[in-house]
């Protein structure tokens, strides 16, 4: 069985029709490698489930969160204006997004620059749907009984207070979840953050991703479970350093659902 | 004679008070350099902020056996003040405890609950001394508080010590000149209390004038004591005792994921956007973007400095700092309420040309540059501080004012204005997760 298409907003437009919902990719869903297989297995799951859902496309624009985090506000303005324009101009409702930092941008620094929607995450997303039977998952799939430790992202944590949600759609899928020391409100940064990641870290004893892997490896997990693409990033590369990559993986919330969908084709 | 020592006493206790509330005042002037920015939106949430954080302490209680002690010498310090009020009309009537007649059965029992959170604080300033100087826990033995700092937390302690042990041996030496009946200690037979009897057999050998002067000489070092820890507490760390609650009140009721909009530049970008939605209400830009001096901040940031304990809960919890970088949030606080106080210390209209500022002089680009915005150091701190915010306004100043950013945040700029995003990508590219597979 094909899939439906993926649609843009302008293509939904076209034939005079609204989707439910927009699914923000951002930046490093767009254009990473590793990101885009995140983006692929969470529009996946949206296609199987019939979700009717639009993209921007080529109208996408970032958001403007690391340009503004790094203290370059006249730009971070330019970007949200635009990204506005475009939003209200599809009359735009609800929009889901897999990027914590879009997402925090869009949920809580649009509206009073006037995009006003109601924004969710995807692992939040997720867990709606599991919850509300849409989703529905392999009897002892292939992540039963494996050990995952779920790393924090500080724009879905501490910034907007999901911590459980993520976890929720995790225990869902019977895995063994353990805890790093540091976790949800105390859950310490990939490193990534604050446009970070577009830089050379500053000088110190260790990298700050190399110092959370660590901790995440402590858990004698054999999957890290992030839900940024960035964190991801962050963990694959401490993962990398520390040559643990035989053993350890680094997984989206989404590519583990989407992994183990109950499908029938 | 009689009117000698309340005279003394209603000098001391004018003088204490006169001193301290200048000293209020000159901080307030301080805070006044700022922005004016204090909320005063949806007063019933604020108030229910300073229930829960500040009286609270809920933040204290994510470390619970830290929080009960320190919860021990906050109750010690405000209830014990009830009987502080005892001794100050004692101090200005020359009477001797003035509520044993009124309160009848029931001043014992008060006294005999002092006596108990004396003996904690007692024993909880001791374990924090210890904490401080011998465990050497790290947050509280950081670099951050080499030289006056650290001298500082210390002496907090060793005055709580005293002041406990002069209350603790003056009610010792009262209760024993009362077993003995003399003078007016007898006339307010209050019995033994729970702490102090045991210190009777040290003193009981003691004859009844020297008794009457240790008693004497504990109420007056006391009470004088206390007049100087008021004096000393706005020039201490320890203000937070009192800086907690307009903190608290004046926190923000948003998520700390938000970062405060500029709406000067946000009209000035719409204008270049789209001329022709020009509106009348302008929003007059502001002298600079950003902040350089502790003038550009806003003055929730200056009565954050204020509040600062220096407990360095921010600090232990920065990813930055837990990897050896040279950011610490705890020293931006510290450093926002040094260049205050170095201000204030300049006539005022030399203060514009020190040559000096916040920034660079006294928080460096290096530091500001660490910051990943992970919300660590808003989430730990107990009295609501958030050093984010500075620092992400000294960035701001940095990047418009200075054009000063790293090469590669210059690059990433450029890419997000032609590119729309942080990488060197095509626009055209940025569908092409669809096509690619797996």
């Amino acid at each position: 069985m094909s899939l439906p298409p993926i649609k843009t907003m302008a293509e939904w437009l076209a034939e005079g029709k609204e989707p439910e919902v927009l699914f923000w990719v951002g930046c490093a869903g767009s254009f990473d490698q590793r990101a885009q297989r995140i983006t692929r297995a969470f529009s996946r799951i949206l296609q199987k489930l019939e979700i009717p859902f639009g993209i921007l496309g080529k109208e996408e624009m970032c958001t403007g969160d690391p340009v503004r985090r790094a203290g370059n506000e006249f730009l971070f303005q330019m970007m949200a204006y635009q990204n506005i324009q475009i939003l209200n101009g599809y009359n735009v409702k609800k929009i889901v997004t897999a990027c914590p930092h879009c997402f925090n941008t869009l949920k809580n620094e649009y509206p009073e620059l006037g995009g006003n929607f109601e924004v969710i995450h995807h692992t939040v997303f997720l867990q709606q749907l599991i919850d509300s039977g849409k989703i529905r998952l392999q009897e002892g799939g292939s992540f039963k009984g494996k050990r995952i430790t779920y790393h924090d992202s500080c724009y879905l944590g501490r910034a907007n207070q999901i911590y459980e949600a993520p976890r929720k759609v995790l225990e869902a899928l019977d895995v063994e979840l353990v805890e790093m020391k540091r976790c949800r409100s105390k859950g310490s940064c990939c490193g990534a953050g604050g446009a970070q990641m577009f830089k050379e870290e500053e000088t110190g004893k260790t990298r700050i991703n190399i110092d959370r892997t660590q901790e995440a490896l402590e858990t004698h997990a054999s999957i890290i479970a992030a839900a940024c693409p960035f964190c991801n990033t962050m963990m694959s590369d401490g993962v990398k350093l520390a040559e643990r990559e035989a053993d350890v993986q680094v997984l989206d919330i989404a590519e583990i659902v989407e992994a183990s969908l109950n499908f029938s084709e | 004679m009689n009117w000698i020592s309340p005279l003394l006493f209603l000098i001391a206790l004018s003088t204490g008070v006169y001193l301290f509330v200048r000293r209020i005042q000159a901080i307030q002037q301080m805070i006044r350099l700022g922005r004016p920015d204090l909320p005063t939106d949806q007063p019933a949430k604020r108030w229910v902020q300073v229930f829960r954080l500040a009286l609270g302490q809920q933040k204290m209680f994510r470390n619970v056996p830290v929080a009960l002690l320190h919860l021990i010498i906050y109750a010690g310090f405000i209830i014990i003040n009830i009987e502080v009020l005892e001794i100050v009309l004692d101090g200005l009537t020359g009477a001797h405890r003035l509520f044993h007649q009124p309160l009848g059965a029931l001043y014992p029992i008060l006294i005999n609950s002092f006596e108990w959170l004396a003996l904690g604080v007692w024993v909880a300033c001791v374990f924090f001394l210890t904490r401080r100087n011998l465990i050497k826990v790290q947050r509280l033995w950081s670099k951050d508080l080499d030289g006056w700092p650290r001298s500082d937390a210390n002496l907090i302690l060793i005055i709580e010590i005293i002041l406990m042990s002069l209350f603790l041996i003056m009610n010792a030496a009262d209760t024993l000149l009362q077993a003995r009946h003399v003078g007016h200690y007898a006339a307010a037979p209050t019995g033994p209390f729970v702490i102090s009897s045991f210190l009777h057999p040290l003193l009981d050998g003691s004859s009844d004038a020297v008794l009457i002067a240790l008693e004497r000489s504990c109420w007056w070092l006391h009470i004088l004591g206390i007049l100087a820890f008021l004096n000393y507490l706005p020039y201490s760390k320890h203000l937070h005792i009192l800086f907690a609650f307009p903190n608290a009140y004046y926190a923000p009721l948003i998520t700390p994921g938000k970062m405060s909009n500029m709406p000067s530049i946000q009209q000035e970008v719409e204008l270049a956007m789209n001329p022709a939605a020009a509106t009348a209400t302008s929003v007059a830009p502001p002298g600079r973007f950003g902040a350089k001096d502790v003038q550009d901040l806003g003055q929730k940031n200056l009565l954050d400095a204020f509040s600062c304990t220096e407990c360095g809960r921010c600090s232990a919890a920065c990813p930055a700092q837990h990897t050896g970088k040279l950011l610490s949030p705890r020293r931006i606080m510290m450093q926002t309420r040094d260049r205050m106080e170095d201000l204030k210390k300049l006539p005022v209209d030399q203060r514009d040309t020190d040559g000096k500022s916040l920034l660079h002089d006294y928080i460096t680009v290096e530091e500001l540059r660490a910051c990943t915005t992970c919300q660590a150091c808003v989430e730990e701190c107990p009295v609501s501080i958030n050093p984010l915010d500075i620092i992400l306004q000294l960035r701001r100043y940095l990047v418009m004012e200075e054009s000063n950013a790293p090469g590669e945040w210059t690059g990433m700029f450029g890419n997000v204005e032609n590119n729309f995003a942080p990488w060197k990508f095509s626009p055209e590219e940025r569908d092409a997760w669809m096509r690619a597979n797996k």
